[in-house]
């Protein structure tokens, strides 16, 4: 399937390995990526603080330039604080045509509209429910046996439920679970899956934002996790990059490697870590290696 | 809603966190078997259990109908309202069949289900004020506001009191000090009062505390939580930018200096220049920022994790010095969006809580007149 893609801009920047591994990822899915390189940050809720219509307009801008993509089924992100944003701003667009339409007119001057009910999708919301678990499942070369995975949802993909479309019929707050089964890994609970990683205060409260990264990674830790897996490239910044300062921040050793979405779905359908760009994280993904060596090295 | 209210009583498991501090004993489970018709509370189901089995069972509640704010506790981990949770609800998100009823978190608990509202959430509303400062000269009469003004409080009005929001505040989890949701959102209340005062002296007060605006991390757990739709967490999003924007004020906690950072940066790359983040965010909005004291000390705590990175190759030189940007074209396209919606005389805010979407708003259809219409079918004489 063809989408119009939203890469984000910490995904090209600080943690480039996202990026490259949804490009290998994609066509192992069949899934054609056109990148949206002509849009601008979302502003992570930042910009929405400042000025909301500022937010809702490059949003916007960024909708619009996804419905020009010819053939493109839908709109789909690898950043989970860029689906919470760009929902929040199109929450807003839609539900008001006499608003959309006065966004609109700042637009344009570019030539460019948004029309209401873009469908807009974070890759795990995609690999559940347009490729489907138990397609992903059949596509599956290295089952992840044995491999104990920690889901990291983080706050911007899972709540509030029903701007994200999170229901009976969409418990897309437990995908992470499911896809996790469905690349054959074991599941496992913390505490803190679904709090927030501390990343937004990172700079106004650095004590409180590293204790709450370092209390995650040390449930996680309890919890005998090999890893954990996060569909946001901001919750790694604060859970991989900082984790030396976590460590200290709680008092305790972590080393808990934190895989990026695509890096767990390659690393199942047979790539190598390595072209996943495991190398590049600073708690480095040990136990994952090792475990994949092992599991290439008893099969051959 | 008929069919609901007529299914007769069933049983329902529930299982209660019992403690009583003063027992000196550690807290435990208590399971229990009532029978109530499905659309019954979990109130309801409590003090069954009470009256029934076990009459020391401590659970606070009074109105029964979700105003008082009185019954605030965990059901299966989630805050609600205990009067206002359906049993047949409850027992659908329980993960075993049993519904798990806890007291709420970030405050001590008292007994059982029963916690210290007085020394963490009352505490934390009085810590802003909450009455108004009324602008001199007081009318002889009442004050008279444009209508609008008095509309955009009513979300912060709708709270309740009932503690949900400071149960799940998960920066609270890990400061306890934070002010928190309920209290800021009772201080929007009065920074957004026309009659109020001292708008100025509040946010200043509010943004300079450490505990203060800035110590929110945008989790959204308060927007979920709360059984009233206030969105604290909207309203301290309000009050940053009522504080940065209408009234200059500068921070200690770097917050003002961040929201800048990032709208800078973004205006200025289109995509966020992460290396330059810090830096601004700690010195100012200027590629100077880091030569400044505060960034430097900044940057220099960090190394560790700046020179990790850069031999993980986590960090593209290139990149990390000059940032990426969208294409020029584009780049200019996003600045004329910020010059003309910036340059508003005032800011457009929609709040779908005030306004309702169109789908609420549409015209209720006529119900067809299906008789009328039948009639005059048959009464024609075609």
């Amino acid at each position: 399937m063809k989408v119009a893609y939203w890469p984000g801009c910490v995904s090209r920047g600080f943690t480039p390995e996202l990026h490259g591994s949804m490009a290998k990822v994609a066509p192992l899915l069949d899934i054609e990526l056109v990148e949206l390189d002509r849009a601008c940050c979302t502003g992570a809720g930042v910009i929405a603080e400042h000025n909301q219509e500022l937010a809702d307009t490059l949003n916007a801008r960024t909708f619009a330039l996804a419905q020009q993509v010819d053939g493109a089924a839908m709109m789909m992100n690898i950043c989970s604080t860029c689906q919470g944003a760009q929902s929040e701003c199109q929450e807003r667009l839609d539900a008001n045509a006499e608003y959309r339409s006065h966004v609109n007119q700042t637009l344009a001057s570019e030539g460019l509209s948004y029309e209401s009910g873009l469908t807009n999708k974070n890759f795990l919301w995609l690999l559940v429910e347009e490729i489907g678990l138990e397609a992903l499942n059949a596509r599956v070369k290295r089952p992840l046996t044995n491999l104990r995975v920690g889901p990291f949802y983080g706050c911007y993909i899972v709540r509030p439920r029903k701007r994200l479309g999170i229901d009976a019929e969409h418990p897309r707050d437990d995908y992470l679970h499911q896809v996790i089964e469905a690349l054959g890994g074991t599941v496992v609970d913390y505490a803190g899956m679904r709090k927030c990683c501390g990343f937004p205060i990172i700079t106004m409260n650095k004590e409180a934002s590293l204790k709450q990264a370092g209390r995650h990674l040390g449930d996680a830790a309890n919890a005998e996790a090999d890893c954990l897996v996060t569909p946001c490239p901001l919750c790694h910044l604060n859970l991989d990059l900082q984790q030396p300062l976590a460590e200290k921040a709680v008092g305790r050793e972590l080393k808990m490697p934190v895989l990026h979405l695509p890096q767990l779905v390659g690393l199942a359908l047979g790539l190598d870590p390595k072209e996943l760009g495991m190398g590049r994280h600073v708690v480095r993904p040990t136990s994952v290696i090792d475990w994949s060596s092992s599991v290439v090295a008893a099969a051959a | 809603m008929a069919e609901a209210h007529d299914r007769p009583p069933e049983k329902f498991n529930i299982r209660l966190r019992r403690y009583d501090p003063e027992s000196g004993q550690a807290p435990y489970w208590d399971e229990h078997t009532v029978e109530l018709e499905p659309h019954r509370s979990v109130l309801e189901a409590v003090l069954q259990a009470r009256d029934r089995f076990d009459g020391s069972i401590g659970i606070r509640c009074s109105c029964r109908q979700a105003i008082c704010g009185s019954c605030g506790v965990r059901v299966n981990g989630e805050p609600a309202l205990a009067c206002h949770t359906h049993l047949d609800a409850a027992l659908a998100s329980s993960g075993d069949g049993i519904i798990e009823i806890e007291p709420m978190g970030n405050m001590p608990v008292i007994k059982d289900l029963i916690v210290d509202m007085d020394a963490v959430h009352w505490k934390k509303i009085q810590r802003v004020t909450p009455w108004l400062l009324a602008k001199e000269p007081v009318p002889e009469r009442e004050y008279v506001v444009p209508k609008e003004s008095m509309v955009d409080v009513t979300q912060t009005m709708a709270c309740i009191q009932c503690g949900a929001c400071v149960s799940d505040c998960l920066a609270m989890e890990v400061d306890p000090g934070f002010i928190g949701p309920a209290a800021l959102a009772k201080a929007y209340r009065f920074v957004g009062d026309p009659r109020d005062a001292e708008q100025f002296e509040r946010l200043n007060d509010l943004a300079q505390d450490p505990q203060g605006i800035f110590d929110c991390t945008h989790c959204f757990k308060c927007v979920e939580a709360c059984p009233k739709d206030v969105n604290p967490m909207g309203q301290i999003m309000r009050l940053r930018r009522i504080a940065a924007s209408d009234q200059h004020i500068v921070d200690q906690n770097n917050g003002v200096r961040h929201e800048k950072a990032i709208t800078g940066l973004i205006r200025g790359y289109g995509l966020l220049h992460e290396a330059e983040l810090i830096p601004r965010s700690y010195g100012g909005n200027s590629w100077f920022a880091k030569f400044t004291p505060p960034a430097g000390k900044e940057l220099l705590s960090s190394l560790p994790v700046i020179l990790r990175g850069l031999l993980r190759g986590k960090f593209n030189p290139r990149i990390a010095i000059f940032g990426h940007k969208i294409p020029p074209a584009d780049l200019k396209s996003v600045q004329a969006i910020y010059d003309k919606v910036e340059s508003r005389e005032e800011r457009y805010e929609l709040n779908l809580y005030i306004t309702g979407t169109d789908e609420d708003n549409a015209p209720v259809p006529a119900e067809p007149e299906q008789a009328a219409v039948g009639a005059s079918t048959e009464g024609s004489d075609s």
